[in-house]
């Protein structure tokens, strides 16, 4: 079967701040084909939320350098709505509260944005809301949370099963989840990592997949893992490679 | 209750915040007229309003409340000139009055909410929300002056103000006023003033909502607070599609 690129960062650097920019990715090269599922993993600081906020286009984030290529367009061609529309979903480390908007209202809009964009049919209230009852369900979310205000007294792990269900809802062609592990009891990783799996796991999809741990790489099983430290990827390998993270600590693998 | 006989100035202080020019354009007949509204005992009377318009307007509403009656008013000033609703309400024993407002708009236009709410017997309460969002040089004013008479315990008034600039040049007023007699009477008050929460504005734009459509739902949340209380969905709906279709406008 023939590789299809989904994702390819080459020498990536970026800064962050305004008055003070500070270098934190410096040359970071990254490809990701259709149907893998792409582990990130690294020590903290390392730079693996900016990688996420730099692909997700976040105000405040300054690429000085390099490429990215997202299904064949120029990922900085786009503003942050335009590539999420055109297929990216950005899985927060730290899900936003909106008071005042519930989820339903945000997902329907958000989801007809991102149809009207890609020249589809809007959904109606009546189709939206079974769609939204279907992925709340995979998630093993109550659908009377989904009223409430988005994140809105949520508690850690609610808003990371929220992610998922929002992901569930814009079927997005390619997922960047940062840490949507962290905050998570056993069970609701359980959920969470069955949830990825089932939505993102396609032929047609991709997912880059930032964790500190393997026991969320147990359900959602990457094909291939990369460690970032200092703002690059310093090594590539297949899962036996968070196995030995696992065991041995980022020092020892990486000297 | 005075007339009054000269145009006021900004020394007068129910009108410091006021664009004493646009009075002036106005004179002293284009300010002096009262609609008087009485809600007799046990009643409740509801007003909405939009007001503003191309020119100076200057709105103001007398309303007295008989015992155990409720006056409810709700409001949106989007005007493009000075915009003025003023209103003053002396509620009876066990009365309760109601405000609901939303100044919002650009240019450089004031818009301005003005309220004297007079507990003038017992066990009164009264509770007003006013949400201002601005941009451009514009300015929203909530002045609100509450009386309570020297017999009238129990009295409850609230009032909240929360204003929310679009733009660095743009300005929100909350200036409470309370002037109490009573000893056994609470009165509270809050004025905040913000912008649009940045990290909210990338979230929507991370699930594909443009930043005009990531804004409007700010916005719709924001004033949102000041109809919770209209109960008649209709009415609310036209409050806010008057106020939400005034950021179209907006770059
Ligand atoms: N907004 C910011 N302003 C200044 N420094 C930041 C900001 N965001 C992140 N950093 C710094 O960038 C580095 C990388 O952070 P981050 O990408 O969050 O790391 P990771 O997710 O791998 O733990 C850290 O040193 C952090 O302190
Ligand atoms: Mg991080």
């Amino acid at each position: 079967m023939e590789l299809k690129q989904m994702l390819k960062i080459t020498d990536l650097h970026a800064t962050v701040g305004e008055a003070d920019p500070k270098p934190i990715l410096k040359g970071l090269s990254l490809e990701v084909q259709a149907g893998e599922v792409h582990a990130i993993m690294g020590p903290n600081g390392a730079g693996k939320s900016t990688l996420a906020n730099v692909l997700g286009g976040k105000p405040g984030y300054d690429v000085t350098s390099g490429s990215v290529e997202f299904m064949g367009q120029d990922l900085f061609d786009l503003d942050p709505h335009e590539r999420a529309a055109t297929g990216l979903f950005l899985g927060f480390q730290y899900p936003v509260e909106i008071p005042g908007v519930s989820n339903v209202q945000f997902l329907r809009e958000a989801l007809n944005a991102q149809r009207k964009f890609r020249g589809e049919e809007p959904l109606s209230g009546g189709e939206f809301l079974k769609l939204a009852k279907e992925k709340a369900a995979l998630l093993k979310m109550d659908m009377e949370m989904l009223k409430r205000q988005v994140n809105v007294g949520f508690s850690g792990g609610e808003k990371k099963r929220a992610e998922m269900v929002q992901m569930g809802i814009l079927d997005p062609k390619f997922a960047v989840l940062d840490e949507t592990d962290s905050g998570l009891d056993i069970d609701a990783l359980r959920i969470v990592g069955e949830g990825i799996n089932s939505i993102m796991r396609a032929p047609d999809k991709g997912v880059l997949l930032i964790t500190h741990y393997q026991r969320l790489l147990d359900v959602v099983k990457p094909d291939k893992v990369s460690i970032l430290a200092d703002g690059r990827i310093v090594q590539t390998g297949g899962p036996e490679l968070a196995l030995r993270l696992e065991d041995e600590g980022y020092d020892a693998v990486m000297a | 209750m005075t007339q009054i006989a000269t145009l006021p100035t900004r020394r007068d202080e129910a009108w410091r915040y006021a664009d004493i020019d646009a009075v002036e354009r106005l004179g002293l007949a284009g300010i002096s007229e009262w609609q008087d509204i009485a809600v007799p005992a046990g009643e409740t009377k509801r007003t909405c309003m939009v007001v503003g318009g191309d020119a100076p307007e200057v709105t103001r509403i007398r309303m007295s409340v008989g015992d155990g009656g409720r006056a409810e008013v709700f409001a949106t000033s989007a005007g493009d000139d000075y915009t003025r609703l003023e209103i003053e309400v002396t509620l009876g024993k066990g009365a309760h009055f109601e405000f609901g407002g939303v100044t919002i708009g650009g240019g450089d236009a004031t818009r301005e909410f003005v309220t004297q709410t007079v507990h003038a017997q017992p066990d009164a309460t009264s509770n007003q929300i006013v949400r201002s969002v601005h941009w451009g040089t514009a300015a929203g004013n909530f002045l609100g002056e509450i009386k309570v008479a020297r017999h009238a315990q129990k009295t409850d008034a609230a009032q909240d103000f929360k204003g929310l600039l679009l733009e660095a040049g743009a300005s929100a007023n909350a200036v409470p006023q309370l002037e109490i007699f009573a000893d056994d009477v609470k009165c509270a008050h809050g004025a905040t003033v913000g912008q649009l929460d940045e990290a909210a504005r990338f979230y929507m734009a991370a699930r594909g909502l443009s930043p005009e459509m990531a804004r409007r739902l700010l916005v719709q949340a924001f004033i949102g607070d000041a109809f919770v209380e209209l109960e008649d969905e209709e009415s609310r709906e036209k409050l806010l599609e008057a106020a939400l279709s005034k950021l179209e406008g907006k770059l």
